[in-house]
């Protein structure tokens, strides 16, 4: 195998490795930190299927964007979109062995790179012409929209300008990459500069702001149900306080903390 | 100062252009050492803070999952920029929501996380230096924790709560606001944010007793420390004394005249108000909610309920069943005691105006709505009641019950615009701390968006009475209305409009 495949075989597996980890690690932590008090923001829904109905208006159609802002709404929604869409596309490339007739008919699915291109330059725009959004702006923040803009340029140049590589070898090696058989890549630069960043933003999810895919699931805000009178909902370290505090329950005298 | 001496503010509104530093400053006025140690805290800067206050991060981001997955998920979007009134008042950029959180957010970053240690200019990670503590000190008390940025964040990031664990942190490390620790240490002392002990509180209530009975010949008590009675009420202690505040207690009193309920006050727990939560410490929040329990143990009484005023709402809907059991569904011994004592047909804690709204629904309360007529009368919803809590257990009930109370009492009612009431409504500017001299400009022009809203109801509806259920939004409201040109008259406790329109019955034996 030539160095380049080598090289980008072995940062797929190093990237997957940290998203795995990485994330597995964020999302326990989430898990086990305690949310010692109900928080939950208006419109708070009463029940707990008020609270699922709630969190899918906010994963499907980002309601609370829609209510905020009408053209991030449009922006962020159409990319976050474009992207599962892309993602379902992509199945087919590193799908081992036969391949699913549904995987066979996404390929319609590619248009989505367009509403993707559209959502992301309008992001960038917003960030660099709103004096609000761009005063919040890290370098970051700028690197993360140029990557997934490079990410999906590439991938169109490539679909709808002609540039095929052998898609051969690109079925075989991401075949291979999840197989472990692992076989060359082609290098044409336009293809290395379409998984290159796909790759570094995989690495990276767990240690950037991608963390908000997760974090909207854990924002006691948005996942809690409005029953503080009906429930007594207490943690375990205030709950431990409770106990070492040793109120005396017959006099009625309470120590304090 | 006369009114006419007092600058006026125009009430157009527009998202303004950034003004760089325009709020810069440093803060209001510092707690003194003996108010700090009197809350437990260090009674100065420490000479390690900075150690000091990053172990602090580290043990509030351990305790608090609202801290740690708020900070970490942040994906800058910015449709909180424009959302916050101290922003659109000041136009000081450190004023955006996500820029204040910022100022938390970048310390986190350089100090937890892979990327800030390694590459902090790209990702605005910064040292937490004594410039950085100074912004913290001075924006983190230009946030009234009001909540409105988190109804518009997509992924639900409430700023109020990084701004509870960064005030939490400065007085971990010495550094405290004294306008809240010193009324922190009052209540905890005596009882009330004000030191009013029991004998001047009697003397206040007795007054008040004859004051009605003079003006409406029936005798409507205000009782205290009453054993036995069916209701503790817990109210803020500037129902006592400030106006338009005290209209509302005698509201109360003459609603519970009417109610046949039996009632009491408690010199004990003579303060609804919680500013244990402003400083987002849970220890001193709920001493002040054990006050409260204790006051209801030895009282011996069948229900609380809780007078107006929107914070203390939000602590004793959301926060006292977890911080002293009062509330239902606590299966230790701790609530349990408590809870068997309570009477379980009623939400515990109630708010007055689900009490007085029960009674309206069940046709126990008369009114005379022509008492009311030169009123037109629009609704403030305070933060805390509007995005913290309910009333009445349905949907949005936070809204409508005290709504229905003023029409009950009015016969002319008309809403604000509707991006600025309900979920969406703007803070009075004062909350959350702020309420003191020393920020009288920021308070000033952080009212700017309300008063705006409010502007445009006097010319298109002729409003000319703005109603409240926040004892904080009260006093604020009556210190910055002249600025925007308003009668500082013109805001009163909803329970002022049940006051002045309810029909009492001169036999007291009902």
């Amino acid at each position: 195998m030539s160095l380049i495949s080598i090289f980008f075989t072995l940062f797929f597996y190093f990237s997957v490795l940290i998203f795995i980890t990485g994330l597995s690690y964020k999302v326990v932590q989430y898990w086990n930190t305690p949310a010692p008090l109900k928080i939950p923001i208006a419109p708070a829904p009463l029940t707990k299927s008020g609270v699922f109905l709630r969190l899918a208006k906010e994963v499907f159609l980002f309601a609370t964007l829609f209510k905020s802002s009408k053209w991030t709404w449009l922006f962020g929604w159409s990319f976050h979109l474009a992207l599962v869409l892309l993602f379902f596309r992509h199945l087919v490339y590193f799908w081992p062995g036969e391949i699913p007739l549904i995987l066979l008919k996404t390929e319609p699915l590619k248009y989505a790179a367009y509403p993707l291109i559209f959502g992301l330059i309008g992001l960038l725009g917003r960030r660099i012409f709103v004096d609000r959004v761009r005063y919040i702006s890290a370098p970051s923040d700028y690197l993360m929209l140029l990557l997934i803009i490079l990410i999906g340029a590439s991938g169109m140049l490539m679909t709808f300008a002609n540039n095929h590589p052998n898609m051969l070898l690109v079925k075989n090696f991401a075949e291979g990459l999840i197989t472990f058989q692992w076989s060359e890549l082609p290098k044409e630069a336009i293809f290395l500069a379409h998984i290159f960043p796909v790759f570094f933003l995989i690495a990276i999810f767990p240690i950037s702001k991608l963390l908000h895919g997760p974090g909207i699931f854990f924002a006691p805000t948005l996942n809690q149900v409005d029953d503080a009178r009906k429930k007594r909902h207490i943690s375990n370290w205030a709950m431990q306080k409770e106990k070492n505090t040793k109120i005396d329950l017959d006099h009625n005298q309470d120590k304090g903390s | 100062m006369s009114i006419n001496s007092i600058e006026k503010f125009p009430t157009y509104l527009a998202i303004p252009p950034l003004k760089k530093d325009s709020m810069a400053g440093n803060g209001p006025f510092k707690a003194s050492i003996e108010i700090q140690k009197d809350l437990g805290f260090p009674g100065e800067k420490v000479d390690n803070w900075q150690q000091v206050a990053i172990n602090k991060i580290a043990e509030t981001k351990s305790k608090y999952r609202s801290v740690q997955v708020f900070l970490d998920s942040c994906m800058k979007c910015g449709v909180c920029t424009d959302k916050c009134h101290y922003y659109l008042g000041t136009a000081d950029p450190k004023n955006m929501p996500v820029a204040r959180q910022d100022l938390f957010r970048s310390v986190y970053r350089r100090h937890f996380t892979f990327a800030g240690k390694y590459f902090p200019k790209l990702v605005g990670a910064k040292d937490f230096d004594e410039d950085m503590l100074d912004d913290w000190y001075n924006y983190f008390h230009q946030c009234s924790q009001c909540r409105r940025c988190a109804v518009f964040c997509p992924i639900g990031i409430d700023t109020a709560e990084i701004s509870m664990a960064a005030r939490e942190i400065m007085n971990a490390i010495g550094v405290g606001q004294k306008y809240p620790n010193q009324i922190l240490g009052k209540i905890n002392k005596i009882g009330n944010n004000l030191g009013m002990p029991e004998p001047a509180l009697r003397d206040t209530l007795a007054d008040l007793e004859e004051e009605i009975e003079e003006e409406t010949g029936a005798s409507v008590k205000l009782p205290l420390d009453i054993k036995n009675s069916e209701v503790l009420m817990v109210t803020p202690s500037a129902d006592f004394f400030a106006e338009p505040h005290i209209d509302g207690l005698i509201g109360y009193a003459k609603v519970f005249h009417q109610s046949g309920v039996s009632w009491t006050l408690s010199s004990y727990a003579s303060e609804a108000a919680n500013f244990g939560m402003f400083i987002g410490n849970y220890d001193v929040m709920r001493q002040g909610a054990l006050r409260i329990r204790k006051a209801a143990l030895d009282l011996n009484v069948k229900r609380v309920v809780v007078g107006e005023c929107g914070h203390a709402w939000r602590v004793a809907y959301s926060f006292w069943n977890t911080l002293t059991g009062l509330g239902s569904g606590g299966s230790d011994e701790y609530s349990l005691k408590l809870q068997n004592q309570l009477d379980s047909n009623y939400p515990q804690p109630q708010h007055m105006i689900e009490f007085t709204y029960d009674l309206i629904q069940r046709d126990k309360l008369s009114f005379d709505k022509s008492k009311n007529d030169h009123r037109v009368v629009t609704f403030h919803d305070s933060c805390n009641v509007a995005r913290g809590s309910n009333m009445g257990d349905i949907e949005n009930g936070q809204f409508i019950l005290p709504r229905e109370v003023i029409k009950a009492a009015c016969n002319n009612f008309s809403d604000m615009h509707k991006s600025t009431i309900k979920s969406a409504t703007f803070c009075c500017g004062g909350g959350g701390g702020l309420l003191t001299d020393d920020l009288i400009d920021l308070r000033i022009k952080g009212a700017k968006p309300r008063m705006h809203a409010l502007k445009r109801s006097e010319q298109d509806n002729g409003v000319n009475t703005l109603a409240a259920i926040c004892a904080i939004c009260k006093s604020q409201f009556s210190k910055v209305l002249p600025n925007y040109d308003f009668d500082p008259y013109m805001i009163v406790s909803v329970h002022q409009l049940v006051s002045d329109a309810i029909i009492l019955t001169k036999d007291s034996e009902t």
